[in-house]
């Protein structure tokens, strides 16, 4: 059971992940965002809820394509994000990583799916031979489950007893891929079979997640690894527009909007205070970082050893 | 002047890292006591630095990726893949995250990974288990490749892959090599001597003539082939045909300066490399010399490489097909009569 505080900051932090996205489409729309944007819309419990449940100094965690609810949730970095998303010279990755590779303090993410799962279990051996107490926790999609290297890394946690934990977000669509045109039996089932304890909750009832998710950090603390199944719904489309799920059944799940069944449990003075301190940084963000600039390319490059023509 | 072979120096080189660097871990197939690797190469670590070295099942993205995670997190782990073809298992951990995330992470992130494989053929094991591959890493922004040879110590090149490197080293060996010793310093025919940058991967020079006598030739080369050229160095100087021959070991970032110097003055450019020929190492080295010097002067320019074909597993076959000495005498006599 939540206390109040930690309702009203649960639902801050959701209110933020979903008004960063609605924004991130909209500046997107105006032209104002390069490239493509994945939004999470309707999966904020998931994010919340397993990042609430770490130690944010020292735990890592790993994220994949559809990663802004990861990073905000973790590092509460709004500003940093929206400048990287717009390829500001102030963004987290100075422009360069954009949307899908992130990285600030304990937060990495990567656009290969699934390619990032041995790297976080292998950040989690390191954290286990270092013996600092710190564990990975590493984001995965229904569709990441396609990928072979994603099965290997079960294998290596789960036979090295590596602290980590596996969070499935089974959102039910690959891009615009059914699971269940794809994958046979049960997700949740697949961890199972490397003897890596599984854990399968609603990923629209956040208490539900944090408390799921609290078991399981406690179990891969003890040194084994963990996997939390999560079953969501991506309200919005892929990325950009591109949406061709049965618009009844977006509507249906709309009912589910997990946003407004948690925020219902936050007293209406809470909810309007917190409203108005993420539409003030919100807008506050998008401003300055109208008015930033990319980085230098040259100064990047140098940095980065292009040093191709200097040697000759 | 003969020393160690190639296979324990690189072993001894393992055991200083281990000695020298607590952080410094091991992990890939095979790797364990009493066994040590299938060439031997890890031979005694695990049983000399228990709790350090890990054997892991045949899993070689993951070997790969575990080790980007542990090189961010402070360690320097140095993985083996057994067979370098196998390396194309793990491409997608070298070239996607690896050598990408110190670039899309702004500077933030360093990986300091060594990833150790044998590559190379003419010991009959076929079309998967004798290639060189590391032409298609060659290029890719962010990521080392080093390669040894029979005239510098592989171990030290090792040492300085593990302990002075911040960024990801594809590290290839040469299966051929292991066997060798090392040749340092040269003998009564063959002159050695290592040109060093700041790199701290030395490029080798090797000339069969002797001081104040001008070239004929200059060739480039890297890796196992450094044996076919010794055989073909020594053919040659008993023909009296002088060649200047440098082998790099940082192939990922060639120091091109001393070969444009030398072609400026032999004219002639022989590039040759075990892989087979085109879009590779030599090609690179022919097109970039010919952008410097040949805008200044006329040069004749040659390449040696494998067939472009599938690696026979018959003995003849695959003599036949990968390049020999004598294939590197022909090309060098050709370029000087024609």
């Amino acid at each position: 059971m939540l206390s109040s505080d930690q309702a009203i900051e649960f639902y801050r932090q959701m209110l933020l992940i979903r008004r960063f996205e609605e924004t991130a489409m909209e500046l997107f729309k105006k032209g104002v965002l390069n490239g493509t944007v994945h939004t999470c819309i309707g999966q904020e419990c998931c994010s919340v809820g397993v990042i609430n449940a770490l130690n944010r100094q020292r735990d890592v965690v790993f994220s994949n394509h559809r990663g802004h609810g990861h990073f905000l949730a973790l590092n509460d970095n709004l500003e940093g994000l929206m400048a990287e998303l717009m390829g500001r010279a102030t963004g987290v990755c100075g422009g360069i990583g954009g949307s899908q590779h992130l990285h600030q303090g304990n937060f990495y993410s990567n656009g290969i799916q699934g390619g990032i799962v041995p790297v976080a279990t292998g950040m989690a051996l390191a954290e286990k031979h270092l013996r600092t107490g710190a564990m990975c926790v590493v984001f995965l999609g229904d569709g990441t489950m396609g990928e072979g290297v994603v099965y290997e890394s079960f294998n290596l946690a789960a036979t090295w007893q590596i602290p980590i934990l596996f969070v499935i977000e089974n959102n039910r669509y690959a891009q615009t891929t059914p699971v269940e045109l794809t994958h046979c039996g049960a997700l949740a089932n697949r961890p199972r079979a490397f003897g890596i304890e599984t854990i399968c909750a609603s990923g629209f009832d956040v208490e539900e997640v944090y408390a799921r998710a609290t078991e399981l950090v406690q179990r891969v603390r003890s040194g084994q690894p963990g996997c939390l199944h999560l079953d969501t719904y991506r309200l919005a489309a892929h990325s950009k527009g591109d949406d061709t799920r049965d618009p009844a059944e977006i509507a249906a799940y709309w009912q589910k909007d997990p946003l407004k069944a948690f925020g219902a449990s936050v007293s209406a003075t809470a909810r309007d205070a917190v409203k108005r301190q993420v539409e003030t940084r919100m807008q506050e963000a998008v401003a300055s970082c109208l008015q930033g600039k990319s980085q230098d390319f040259a100064r990047y490059r140098e940095r980065m050893g292009d040093r191709e023509f200097a040697r000759t | 002047m003969s020393t160690a072979t190639i296979v324990s120096d690189l072993n001894r080189a393992l055991r200083e890292c281990f000695l020298a660097d607590g952080r410094v871990v091991l992990w890939g197939e095979d790797v364990l006591s009493p066994y040590g690797g299938a060439f031997k190469v890890t031979a005694g670590i695990s049983a000399d630095f228990p709790g350090r070295v890990f054997t892991t099942p045949i899993s070689e993205a993951a070997i790969v990726g575990m080790g980007v995670g542990a090189a961010m997190r402070g360690l320097r782990p140095v993985v083996e893949i057994m067979f370098g073809d196998f390396l194309l298992l793990a491409a997608d951990q070298l070239v996607n995250h690896a050598a990408k995330f110190a670039g899309m992470y702004n500077g933030a992130v360093k990986v300091p990974l060594v990833v150790r494989t044998p590559m190379g053929g003419y010991r009959g094991y076929g079309p998967t288990h004798s290639q060189s591959l590391e032409k298609h890493l060659l290029g890719v922004p962010g990521l080392r490749v080093v390669a040894v040879n029979h005239f510098t110590s592989p171990g030290a090149l090792l040492k300085t892959a593990i302990l002075g490197g911040d960024g990801p080293v594809v590290f290839i060996e040469n299966k051929a090599l292991y066997s060798q010793s090392v040749q340092l310093g040269g003998d009564g025919v063959l002159e050695v001597t290592e040109l060093d940058d700041e790199s701290g991967y030395p490029m080798v020079r090797v000339v069969n003539f002797s001081k104040g006598v001008k070239a004929d030739l200059t060739a480039v080369s890297y890796g196992g082939l450094s044996l076919q050229w010794e055989q073909a160095l020594r053919d040659l100087a008993a023909d009296e045909i002088r060649v200047e021959l440098f082998l790099p070991t940082l192939l990922s970032d060639l120091l091109l300066a001393p070969i444009a110097e030398s072609v400026s003055r032999t004219g002639r450019l022989l590039a040759s490399e075990e892989g087979t020929r085109g879009f590779s190492f030599g090609s690179e080295v022919v097109a970039r010399i010919a952008e410097t010097v040949g805008t200044k002067q006329r040069a004749k320019f040659r390449q040696v490489g494998a067939a472009r074909v599938v690696i026979p597993s018959d003995k003849s076959l695959e003599r036949e097909m990968l390049p020999s000495s004598h294939a590197l005498v022909t090309a060098a006599l050709e370029m000087i009569e024609l």
